[in-house]
């Protein structure tokens, strides 16, 4: 038995390596499975969570377009944390006990949502660079070894760069404006720039997870590499349009080709995956009030099939 | 938390993304009944106009073929190359058949 086990794990890894891809009913590892689960998951909390900060900002948006384009993009969230629940589902679990682990606070879901959106150009800097980093931390999962997972990241990115556009264009528009609402974007900008770095997960030497996912390729690139990407996009979008980037020791580096960048605070980090960050109970609750408000409607949907079903 | 959760069963959806070709796999999602279920892909899987027709299957209804059979299941094909047009060497002069 432990031998068979041994020869299908072998099977496994020279399979993977080949770039090959796994299937729902394939024969995979145990913490090939975990791992899949785990991060699939709070992925898809992140989607669900991130509707929050954005949604609460679609009663005041400045114009009718602008309430109509954030709607859909809020939107297009829930739909991309339902495609990443149906991708976890075919590993054996139920939704419903992963909607569970993070109503109770047991599941992790991107500390990037528990920062406050404070002004309407808070909008555009999510879009333009809460997606972004989202956009380049997704596009190498749509090559993951897993094949339901890279499915769902396909449609999850094709939909994305539209986020990050409408992002970008509310920025520009409010670099176009007066000279408060210049601050006001620049302002936006100074708070979420730090925090969106954060985003690609601790340093190389630092991460926990990274260096097993490499090898089952689940993960392409790894954090630092994908980080200093987005500085390198980010920075002449940022000049294109007037905003200063946040960053004192930011300066090019003709010999690596890239910019050099100042040092995250990382203690911020950790501190608000421990649950200290401003929002993170407050994100939690209104999680906790959605899904307890909408208990009666998921009951009587229940109901009434049941109902039309005995009639039938 | 809720105890006593209503859990809605699992529906897997096959989109159809235009006339004249086949309906094909998207993925899964949860709905109390089929109409609720074709409702519910329409806003998850065609909100940019991926489709003109949807087709919703309870995911128990589903019988799948089994990885550890795909052997006996697909291997007899491997040497039946015949099968396969290319198989057969025309004379030059005959361009097409």
């Amino acid at each position: 038995m432990i031998e068979t086990q041994q020869h299908l794990r072998e099977e496994f890894d020279a399979y993977v390596a080949a770039d090959k891809k796994i299937e729902p009913k394939d024969w995979m590892p145990d913490a090939y499975r975990k791992t899949l689960i785990r991060q699939i998951s709070q992925h898809a909390h992140s989607e669900i969570v991130g509707m929050l900060p954005e949604g609460k900002w679609i009663t005041r948006a400045p114009s009718l377009q602008r309430k109509a384009i954030l709607l859909a993009k809020v939107q297009d969230e829930a739909g991309h944390g339902l495609y990443l629940y149906s991708a976890a589902e075919t590993l054996g679990v139920d939704r419903a006990d992963l909607v569970d682990d993070l109503l109770s606070g047991k599941a992790k879901y991107s500390s990037i949502f528990n920062y406050p959106s404070l002004t309407w150009a808070d909008i555009g800097a999510i879009g333009w660079l809460v997606d972004g980093a989202a956009i380049m931390n997704q596009v190498p999962l749509c090559r993951c070894s897993y094949g339901p997972y890279a499915r769902a990241m396909t449609r999850v990115c094709k939909e994305e760069s539209f986020h990050q556009r409408q992002g970008y264009s509310i920025m520009m528009q409010l670099m176009k404006g007066t000279d408060a609402q210049k601050e006001m974007a620049q302002d936006a900008l100074n708070r979420w720039w730090w925090p969106s770095l954060m985003m690609f997960g601790p340093s190389d030497s630092e991460s926990m997870h990274s260096s097993q996912n490499m090898k089952w390729n689940i993960k392409r690139f790894s954090n630092d590499e994908l980080r200093q990407r987005m500085v390198d996009m980010t920075v002449p979008q940022a000049e294109c349009i007037g905003l200063k980037m946040p960053d004192p020791d930011l300066k090019w580096n003709e010999e690596k080709g890239g910019h050099d960048f100042g040092e995250i605070d990382w203690t911020e980090f950790y501190d608000v995956i421990a649950g200290n960050g401003i929002c993170n109970k407050e994100r939690l609750e209104d999680r906790n009030k959605a899904h307890d408000d909408g208990e009666w409607v998921r009951d009587a949907a229940v109901a009434y099939s049941e109902k039309r079903n005995a009639n039938t | 938390m809720s105890e006593n959760k209503s859990n809605w069963p699992l529906w897997e959806v096959f989109v159809r993304s235009r006339q004249g070709l086949g309906h094909k796999h998207v993925g899964s999602l949860h709905a109390s009944d089929a109409e609720m279920a074709i409702g519910n892909a329409r806003d998850v899987y065609t909100r940019r106009q991926e489709g003109v027709s949807i087709w919703v299957v309870p995911a128990e209804s589903i019988t799948a073929s089994s990885p550890s059979d795909s052997e006996a299941l697909f291997d007899p094909a491997n040497d039946k190359v015949y099968r396969h047009p290319t198989f057969f060497v025309l004379p030059d002069e005959v361009n097409h058949m």
